[in-house]
């Protein structure tokens, strides 16, 4: 199955990276081999296999309801690339 | 044509617990500087693991058992992608096709009519970071994100904007009765938005569904689907069409506006959240949250009316919190059965006042059971009168003291030494000629009034009953029925 270079298009916006034309063909080549690794995946036979949504076993890992410290603010500001008011700065975010 | 409308509400809760819900930052966040309640978990570090706290799940199962829900044996996280810096992570740990509840309802009385309204999913998330828009760039503070919030979905079954607000009121209660948010709407931590649309009456078809978000209040979801409602029809009514969008509810001018189409379905591309184990319940744990659900509103309310004979409107009014139905019923433990209405006149009446004035809950009040029944005692003996409970209870309520210490202090114990009684009666008849003869001519409301020369001269403490039948005494024995 090869993705149609509206679909790549698509995943690129929702990722948020602008792809050049040359781009969105290199990349559409790269995911369709991804996704023909499934198709090959797709052959075996799992009629009575539960789906599993996790590969390790293990189930119900809890933390009791205990607040701990936090981090300084200076520190959690620390990567901030720009700051103001104690806040991290970021561009104008339009709906 | 004749539409009718259709509402499903999406209510966010935030829970009650004090740490965030995948990391150990503590969830009093409200009033602290920003970026003060935060760890490389919650700001989304790379290599961090994040760990499900405990008492979120329960306060979610616990909801969605008191919400009639049918609990899966197993449930996982999901995580939520979308492109919007309200999370750090760029996604939002979530639950997708395995809510923690499903498939519940709840009974609402909208009109004196009764009506379940089905919910279609309760499921744990985690809440997001605040934004401030500014001109040309926005801040972010990061204390709420990763606070447990809990969403509760109800099937589009609400069919009037009294309904959407009935169905609200209830959920609120029913969560504060269980104790897991606080509910608070002005400070966020018990949120609304709304899908809203409109069909021709009869059919099945929905036209086109408008998610209206911020409302603040109750009173705004009541009025912002009113609004709704209405503006749809119009829209129609001339010819025009519907759009699928959100529309954001102004408050100041009580009106929606539109926020943004629905061009393209939301393209979240769930998965399992592979740093979350799954859940699998164990039947015992779930029972013994279960054994821990309060006697929920509807169910007291009923209770309440079977067996202290109350009224409706009382019922409703006593169950509305689980703190004022909780002190109503300490009160009468303490106290004979049928006082209940003794009770219930000064819960909604004096008391009611005072914490209202003082904008105050009854949860925070200085005035025990204990304390209220013994003055209710006091006045019961005889050692204060009606009136003068009123002035004891006023200080009880903001001094904190007991009535027994009151009185003794105030010197307000009630005289029924009919001897002094009868010395002040005289006294007033004496002073208040015109109203003896207004009396006399055969005025009732004249008695009333020279009654209450006499209470006033005594400061409320003189026995009222008394001090009307040594009145009519001394009046000449004309007794007005």
């Amino acid at each position: 199955m090869k993705l149609s270079y509206e679909q790549v298009k698509h995943i690129a916006w929702l990722a948020r990276l602008g792809l050049s034309e040359a781009e969105v063909e290199k990349f559409s080549l790269q995911l369709s081999n991804i996704l023909e690794n499934f198709d090959i995946l797709k052959q075996i036979d799992t009629t009575n296999v539960p789906p599993a949504t996790h590969s390790i076993p293990l189930q119900n890992v809890f933390r009791e309801d205990e607040a701990a410290k936090s981090y300084p603010q200076s520190e959690v500001l620390a990567n901030a690339p720009r700051q103001e008011e104690s806040c991290f700065k970021v561009q104008p975010i339009l709906e | 044509m004749d539409y009718e409308t259709v509402i499903g509400l999406e209510v966010h809760a935030q829970l009650l617990t004090k740490s965030k819900m995948f990391c150990s930052c503590g969830t009093d966040y409200v009033s602290a500087p920003p970026n003060t309640h935060v760890c490389p978990i919650c700001l989304g570090m790379p290599g961090v693991l994040p760990v499900i706290n405990k008492k979120a799940v329960e306060y979610t199962v616990m909801t969605a058992l008191a919400l009639n829900c049918t609990i899966p044996k197993s449930t996982k996280f999901d995580r939520k992608n979308y492109c919007y810096p309200d999370l750090m992570k760029g996604y939002q740990i979530s639950q997708y096709d395995a809510p923690i509840g499903r498939q519940g309802w709840l009974t609402i009385s909208s009109n004196g009519s009764k009506k379940r309204i089905n919910i279609t999913r309760v499921h744990l998330e985690e809440d997001v970071s605040k934004l401030w828009h500014r001109e040309d760039y926005s801040l972010i503070d990061v204390n709420r994100s990763g606070v447990p919030l809990m969403e509760i979905v109800s099937e589009p079954e609400i069919s009037s904007p009294e309904e959407a607000r009935d169905y609200l009121v209830m959920l609120h209660t029913i969560l504060r009765y269980l104790g897991v948010s606080t509910c608070n709407m002005e400070e966020g931590s018990f949120r609304c938005d709304a899908n809203v649309s409109i069909r021709p009456k009869g059919s099945s078809k929905l036209l086109a569904k408008v998610e209206v978000k911020n409302m603040n209040s109750f009173k705004a979801v009541y009025q912002a689907m009113e609004y709704e409602s209405k503006r749809q029809r119009s829209v129609l009514e001339k010819g025009g069409e519907l759009v699928q969008e959100t529309r954001g509810w102004v408050d100041e001018k009580g009106i929606t506006v539109s926020q943004r189409g629905k061009e393209y379905a939301d393209d979240y591309r769930y998965f399992p959240e592979p740093d979350l184990p799954p859940l699998v319940f164990d039947k015992a744990w779930i029972e013994k949250i279960r054994a821990k659900l309060p006697e929920l509103p509807e169910a007291r309310k009923e209770r309440f009316m079977a067996q202290y004979g109350l009224p409706l409107y009382d019922a409703n009014i006593l169950t509305g919190s689980r703190t004022l139905a909780d002190y109503f019923e300490s009160c009468l433990e303490l106290m004979d059965k049928g006082k209940a209405k003794l009770i219930r006149n000064w819960l909604l009446g004096d008391f009611s006042r005072l914490l209202n004035a003082t904008n105050t809950d009854i949860e925070t009040t200085q005035v025990s059971p204990e304390h209220l029944v013994e003055m209710l005692n006091l006045v019961d003996k005889g050692t204060i009168s009606g009136p003068a409970a009123k002035a004891v209870f006023e200080e009880m309520f903001y001094s904190g003291k007991r009535a027994s210490a009151i009185v003794t202090e105030k010197k307000l114990s009630q005289i029924s030494d009919a001897t002094k009684v009868r010395e002040m009666v005289k006294k007033v008849i004496a002073n208040n000629a015109k109203a003896v003869s207004d009396y006399k001519s055969g005025k009732q409301q004249a008695l009333t009034f020279i009654t209450g020369q006499v209470m006033r001269t005594t400061r409320g403490r003189a026995n009222p009953s008394l001090v009307k039948e040594i009145l009519i005494q001394e009046l000449g024995g004309k007794k007005i029925a």
